[in-house]
């Protein structure tokens, strides 16, 4: 230290004045910030804190905005299928046309397929019987209040099936026609008659429950006829769902391909409201929260201005440290 | 000179005043403006999933099944039951007839189509399509038009008192038909207002007026069903209970409450000889969709309340740290802590009151804007919200305030008047 001191020293005043222009600008300015901020730390956190505090509310607004929408997509799959195939002209559809739905689905999103055919109870009256996969069903059409889903029947035990009936899945209203005691029941299609048991029933209040469900296996096998539609519940933004019906459409060109308009309308109006909702909420926190930043900073302004620097405010740190001290011996 | 103090103190520092009072007015106006949105806003979307389509159906007690494959209704005409028409007005008498946005009868029948000397066999679809429908004294428009706004028409709507049918896309397609055209239906000369698309059935049908349908199949008055779209609360397990089972007051207040269930036991009792049941498809849904979009508004609303809370306190406190010369006047002049303090505060309610009346009346009409540019319809604030708000506003600047003026108290009048501070 006294080394160094001597050095300048020996130095000209010239050397001096030079060293200090050449030395960084920047230095003083950094010394001025560092100091305003161990000199005022309550301010100097304070104004953090609203920073910190303002800058999370804004990530959190937007993070929100662009979750919310993935949100309510999947929320809305829930209503089941927003794309339906059938047959041209009513025909069945192709016999591979189940898994060439999958490979073009990739995994974005259910499909079920489904067989329809009217038949005729013991007594003549007529009643629609479907086809169908129970697994697929059950993830796609979520709001079917099922009491008791049919098992598949072991191949080993298909020989009691064939006496007890094989297991359908009977709506409300239809039960009350077929079986009014959940009996076994018999159902006839041009000539062919199959052995039912009811082994739950679904409520939709829809169509479905005058309904009766087989599995597609049992359903083929009875009736011969194959399956006439497969619903789809597409998972994505309309441009890509638009674009999974397009590659459908290319993929089976026996199958007409068609919307469900009233799902995809009511999903794309509800999720259109809730983000302008969103968004404008966002735009108002986002502003509250920089007044919040920008009253701190203005709190901070006003006070340098009063023209107390960094230098001052030291001053005064060492008169009041001493006037403290004092204080202590007066009574008082 | 309390009440002289604080009156100089408005009076002589307008500007300052003016800020920390533009911080409270624009805290009160997005907590205002978010809180409307927020108790409004199941409403609203309630009613945007209304175009989901009806969630209540409507059906005859003693009905046959149905048996209808791909809009081919396959069950012999005049079997089974009706309902009357002359019974759905009363579908607005019941308790919750204003939750009930709109309800639309359906007649399906079977009809020869002629055309170039060949026939085929369709269903007719009779059904309103914006019927003037009255009830009492109250006058009110149902049909397809409100309960199944997918539908689509090129064309024109036919009136409900007319002989225009719609004729269902691919039918169109298939026949080659366009609106004004005229189609034989079962020794009738009817002319196509327009072509209709729905994305389902009805695609491949000719949709007419029930009254038309009626006297086809030679019923008049006959519905067959009515969908009803209602507003509903979600579904929880009070809701699932069977009401049958209750006791008086629980009878009550689930007889009260608008959930699918109870609405549908409602329209059961007010229509003789009906069975009404909650669509599941939509009724179920509805319920997941409006709770996660409640939930979510209610979080943006506590957000924006704690911004509003944290920029008044800011704006607060950085008002009295500019102050603290006058508090060591005022000390170095002989006031308590307790005088300094009360001033303060009486300042702070005074800017809290006039800045949260001010917030209010502006978070009303941000409110109203928000409603009408995004939902086309009124987001009004109940008045007794003011109370509420200019409290929360009060507390807010309080809590704001204390910290900056529990420094200020305590401040020593020597370094205040000395300018070391």
């Amino acid at each position: 230290m006294t080394e160094n001191l001597s050095h300048s020293e020996a130095r000209s005043a010239q050397e001096v004045a030079v060293s200090r222009a050449l030395s960084p600008h920047s230095s003083m300015f950094l010394r001025m910030l560092v100091r305003a901020a161990v000199l005022r730390r309550g301010r100097a956190l304070s104004a953090l804190f609203a920073m910190v505090v303002a800058a999370a509310v804004a990530t959190a607004m937007l993070n929100l905005y662009v979750d919310v929408q993935a949100k309510l997509r999947r929320e809305f799959r829930n209503y089941g299928a927003n794309i339906i195939l059938v047959g041209k002209g009513g025909a069945s559809l192709p016999a591979g046309a189940l898994p060439q739905v999958e490979s073009v689905l990739a995994g974005r999103g259910v499909v079920a397929p489904f067989a329809l055919v009217v038949a005729r109870t013991s007594d003549g009256q007529p009643i629609v019987v479907a086809g169908t996969d129970f697994d697929r069903v059950r993830q796609l059409d979520r709001w079917w209040s099922v009491s008791n889903w049919p098992s598949p029947v072991p191949t080993s035990r298909a020989e009691d099936a064939r006496e007890m009936g094989h297991p359908a899945l009977v709506g409300v209203r239809a039960l009350s026609v077929v079986s009014p005691k959940s009996q076994p029941f018999d159902l006839n299609f041009q000539g062919h008659t199959i052995h039912l048991t009811p082994a739950g029933t679904v409520r939709t209040g829809a169509a479905e429950d005058s309904r009766i469900y087989l599995p597609l296996a049992d359903f083929v096998a009875w009736t011969g006829v194959q399956g006439s539609t497969i619903e789809v519940a597409a998972t994505g933004s309309p441009e890509e769902i638009t674009a999974i019906m397009h590659q459908l459409q290319l993929a089976i060109p026996a199958a007409d391909v068609r919307p469900v308009r009233q799902i995809m309308e009511g999903e794309a109006r509800v999720l259109g409201k809730t983000r302008a909702t969103l968004l404008a909420s966002a735009v108002l926190i986002i502003l509250t929260a920089a007044l919040c930043v920008l009253a701190t900073l203005m709190g901070w302004v006003f006070d340098r201005r009063r023209g107390r620097s960094p230098g001052r405010g030291r001053r005064g740190d060492w008169i009041r440290s001493r006037y403290r001290h004092r204080s202590l011996d007066w009574p008082g | 000179m309390f009440a002289r103090l604080v009156y100089e103190s408005f009076r002589r520092q307008k500007r300052r005043k003016l800020l920390a009072g533009a911080a409270i007015t624009l805290g009160v106006t997005v907590t205002t403006a978010m809180i409307a949105v927020a108790t409004d806003i199941g409403d609203k979307i309630n009613r945007e999933l209304r175009t989901i389509g009806a969630n209540l159906l409507i059906t005859p007690q003693e009905d046959t099944l149905d048996v209808e494959i791909g809009g081919i209704n396959l069950k012999p005409p005049g079997d089974g039951a009706f309902l009357n028409e002359a019974d759905l007005p009363k579908i607005k008498g019941t308790f919750w007839h204003n939750n009930i946005t709109g309800f639309t009868p359906m007649l399906p029948v079977n009809v020869t189509l002629q055309r170039n000397g060949q026939t085929e066999d369709l269903t007719l679809l009779g059904t309103y399509f914006a019927k003037q429908v009255s009830f009492g004294k109250e006058e009110f428009t149902t049909g397809v038009r409100s309960t199944h706004p997918w539908w689509k028409v090129a064309g024109v709507w036919p009136d409900d008192g007319s002989r225009d049918v719609l004729l269902g896309e691919r039918l169109a397609t298939r026949l080659s038909a366009k609106p004004g055209d005229e189609v034989r239906v079962s020794g009738r000369r009817l002319r196509v207002s327009g072509v209709l698309s729905t994305g389902s059935s009805e695609d491949d049908q000719l949709v007419a007026p029930i009254a038309l349908a009626q006297e086809i199949l030679g019923r008049p008055g006959a519905v067959r069903r009515v969908y009803v779209s209602a507003l509903t609360k979600p579904e929880d397990a009070f809701a699932r209970r069977d009401p049958r089972s209750m006791s008086g007051p629980v009878y009550d207040r689930w007889y009260c409450s608008p959930y699918a269930q109870s609405i549908a036991f409602q329209l059961q009792e007010a229509i003789p000889h009906s069975h009404a049941e909650q669509i599941r498809q939509v009724a179920q849904n509805e319920g997941a969709v409006l709770t996660r979009i409640e939930g979510l508004i209610f979080l943006i609303t506590l957000a924006a309340l704690f911004a509003s809370a944290l920029a008044v306190s800011a704006a607060m406190a950085t008002a009295i740290f500019e102050r603290r010369a006058e508090v060591g006047l005022m000390k170095a002049l002989g006031a308590g802590r307790l005088a300094v303090a009360s001033i303060f505060f009486a300042e702070a309610t005074l800017l809290a009151l006039i800045g949260g009346c001010v917030g209010f009346a502006a978070g009303g009409l941000l409110a109203r804007q928000i409603g009408r540019s995004i939902f086309n319809s009124q987001i009004t604030i109940p008045p007794v919200l003011l109370p509420v708000i200019l409290a929360i506003a009060v507390m807010v600047t309080f809590t704001g305030s204390a910290a900056a003026i529990r420094k200020a108290v305590r401040l020593d009048p020597v370094f205040a008047l000395r300018g070391e501070l």
